[in-house]
């Protein structure tokens, strides 16, 4: 497995007076598309929180690149290469759509043949460049939240649950362009509940359970053993898609 | 040449254009178009409010910021004018002083004040800047040593600005290209990033940006802008008191004139501060003119008598807010 680029060692969040994270084990290997796997309620969106500072660990550490980056404020931590698609989307609808791309280039103007690269993936971006953000379906605001986090070359990306509420269709599209993405040798962290694309595209894989990672391995393995995720996850990943 | 003016800043509707470019020409040409003080001294508030509520929209309509030291800032404005051109020698260089000296205490001021402040939720920033505000406005009366007390301060001008057409060009030019300024300011890549705080100051941080910077910039450079409003009005007026500039009705005067244009347009600025300064003014006369033509009527002459102006003005605030809930601008960009 390669070396990892992302560690998490008995990370604990609290929420309020909830303890969500009850001591979570995670490494996302460099260069590959690590599935974050579990349960409704087991800590997968308040992993991607913690580890981006969005909520604080209030015990263990978070290394990235080889830095703690565990104390750190959330503009920091983005500012050291890792970029954010939320659940819910994250774009900024009053915004167009070539603006809220403006807004995540950090590095300078908006790069031609990036652009080019990310059309390719998501024409609709193209086609929408001038209108605000919030005119976009579901599926083509899911694209600029993605094309956001990807306008530059980012060393981590944490996406949760970006097919969650999409036509098939439009999941289709998404799978395609995520393993485009992946030849880039982007490393990704990804929360998702279709176990289709899950499968697809998951290099390794890491189950949650109440706030803990339970299972950590290759995602091909899970995939081909309906016993363990059975165990794992409650029911066959079959019956997630 | 003209988009560039705007710094790129579209319309986008060709009635908004025609009422601006009509608004812009009325305020230009007013010496020679509307005789008399009054209407001169109208305009000239009118121009000294578009600056004063565009500085605010820079806060509430592009950045969320809900403030009441805004008139704070314009107060330190007017006083810094006054107390220089009252105490020293009457020329530029006491007015440079005085304005320097107020745009120095307003930076301070606003810095500490975002600094401590824009990192607590949005109503206790509120309370705070009305608590500052009120401190200042008590200040301002207690020290009537320096500040004329609740009479105020009169003072005399630089010899070329005593006639009042060039006092009054003066006042538009200078509120014309700080206008134009905070265009730019507005759709800057700075203008931007305040857009997306106010859309979600988290998903704003997840992209990187230290908001609490943003918006203490925000916060300094809206308090910078009311500042050289406040000294523009004061040498328009001559006069600086606590009620022309530091009163909270100003306050809820620059909010309505604000929620009446449209919220982070810049140009709802501009029709907001011209409807309602020129409501203030000439409503009352209106009415007069139109009880007096309903002599003999029953209950009209009197549901229309003069005195009764501010309910009028009330009521005309109530169906504009009703019927325009995303301001003139919005409601006027929406149906093109």
């Amino acid at each position: 497995m390669p070396e990892p680029l992302l560690t998490l060692s008995g990370v604990h969040t609290h929420i309020g007076h909830y303890h969500i994270l009850q001591g979570v084990d995670l490494a996302a290997p460099r260069g590959e598309l690590t599935m974050l796997l579990g349960r409704n309620g087991a800590g997968k969106t308040t992993t991607l929180r913690t580890i981006l500072g969005l909520w604080r660990a209030s015990a263990g550490g978070v290394r990235f690149d080889g830095q703690d980056i565990t104390r750190l404020d959330t503009p920091a931590i983005a500012a050291r290469g890792i970029a954010y698609v939320p659940e819910s989307m994250g774009i900024f609808a009053g915004l167009t759509v070539h603006e809220n791309l403006l807004l995540a280039a950090r590095e300078g103007p908006l790069r031609d043949e990036r652009l080019e690269w990310i059309f390719r993936f998501f024409p609709p971006m193209k086609k929408f460049w001038d209108l605000p953000a919030g005119n976009l379906s579901g599926g083509q605001k899911q694209m600029l939240a993605i094309s956001r986090a990807i306008v530059e070359p980012r060393k981590l990306l944490l996406i949760d649950e970006p097919t969650k509420g999409l036509a098939p269709a439009i999941i289709q599209n998404l799978i395609a362009a995520f393993a485009e993405l992946k030849k880039s040798q982007t490393t990704i962290l990804m929360v998702e509940q279709n176990f289709h694309a899950a499968r697809s595209l998951g290099d390794s894989v890491a189950v949650m359970d109440a706030g803990r990672v339970v299972h950590t391995g290759r995602m091909a393995d899970l995939a081909a053993d309906e016993a363990l995720q059975t165990k794992l996850l409650g029911l066959s990943l079959e019956a997630h898609q | 040449m003209i988009t560039t003016l705007l710094s790129g800043d579209r319309m986008g509707s060709r009635a908004l254009t025609a009422i601006l470019a009509a608004i812009v020409l009325a305020l230009a040409f007013a010496p020679f178009i509307f005789p008399g003080t009054r209407a001169l001294d109208v305009a000239a508030k009118v121009c000294v409010f578009v600056l004063l509520v565009a500085s605010y929209d820079l806060l509430l309509g592009y950045t969320g910021i809900v403030s009441f030291a805004h008139t704070m800032f314009f107060g330190i404005g007017g006083y810094g004018v006054a107390i220089a051109l009252s105490r020293m020698e009457v020329g530029w260089a006491a007015l440079a002083a005085g304005t320097l000296a107020a745009l120095a205490l307003s930076l301070a001021l606003s810095f500490l004040i975002g600094l401590f402040s824009l990192r607590v939720k949005a109503i206790f920033f509120a309370m705070i800047t009305l608590a500052v505000a009120s401190f200042f406005q008590i200040l301002a009366s207690q020290l009537s040593g320096l500040t004329g007390g609740e009479d105020g301060l009169t003072f005399r001008i630089p010899e070329l600005l005593r006639p009042r057409l060039a006092a009054y060009y003066l006042v538009f030019g200078a509120a014309l290209a700080l206008f134009l300024a905070l265009l730019r300011v507005v759709n800057s890549p700075f203008g931007r990033v305040l857009l997306s705080i106010r859309e979600n100051e988290f998903r704003a941080e997840a992209l990187g940006y230290r908001t609490v910077v943003y918006r203490t910039i925000a916060n300094c450079l809206g308090a910078l802008v009311a500042t050289l409003a406040g000294a523009l009005y004061a040498l328009w007026l001559r006069y600086t008191g606590p009620n022309t500039t530091l009163d909270f009705a100003i306050m809820i005067d620059i909010l309505l004139m604000v929620v009446i244009g449209g919220m982070g347009t810049m140009y709802g600025a501009v029709i907001g501060a011209a409807i309602f300064v020129v409501a203030q003014n000439y409503l009352q006369a209106g009415m007069k003119a139109l009880s007096e033509s309903l002599k003999g009527a029953p209950l009209l002459p009197e549901l229309f008598h003069p005195d009764r102006w501010l309910l009028w003005l009330g009521v005309l605030f109530v169906l504009s807010v009703y019927y325009f809930p995303r301001g003139i601008v919005g409601q006027l960009r929406a149906v093109r």
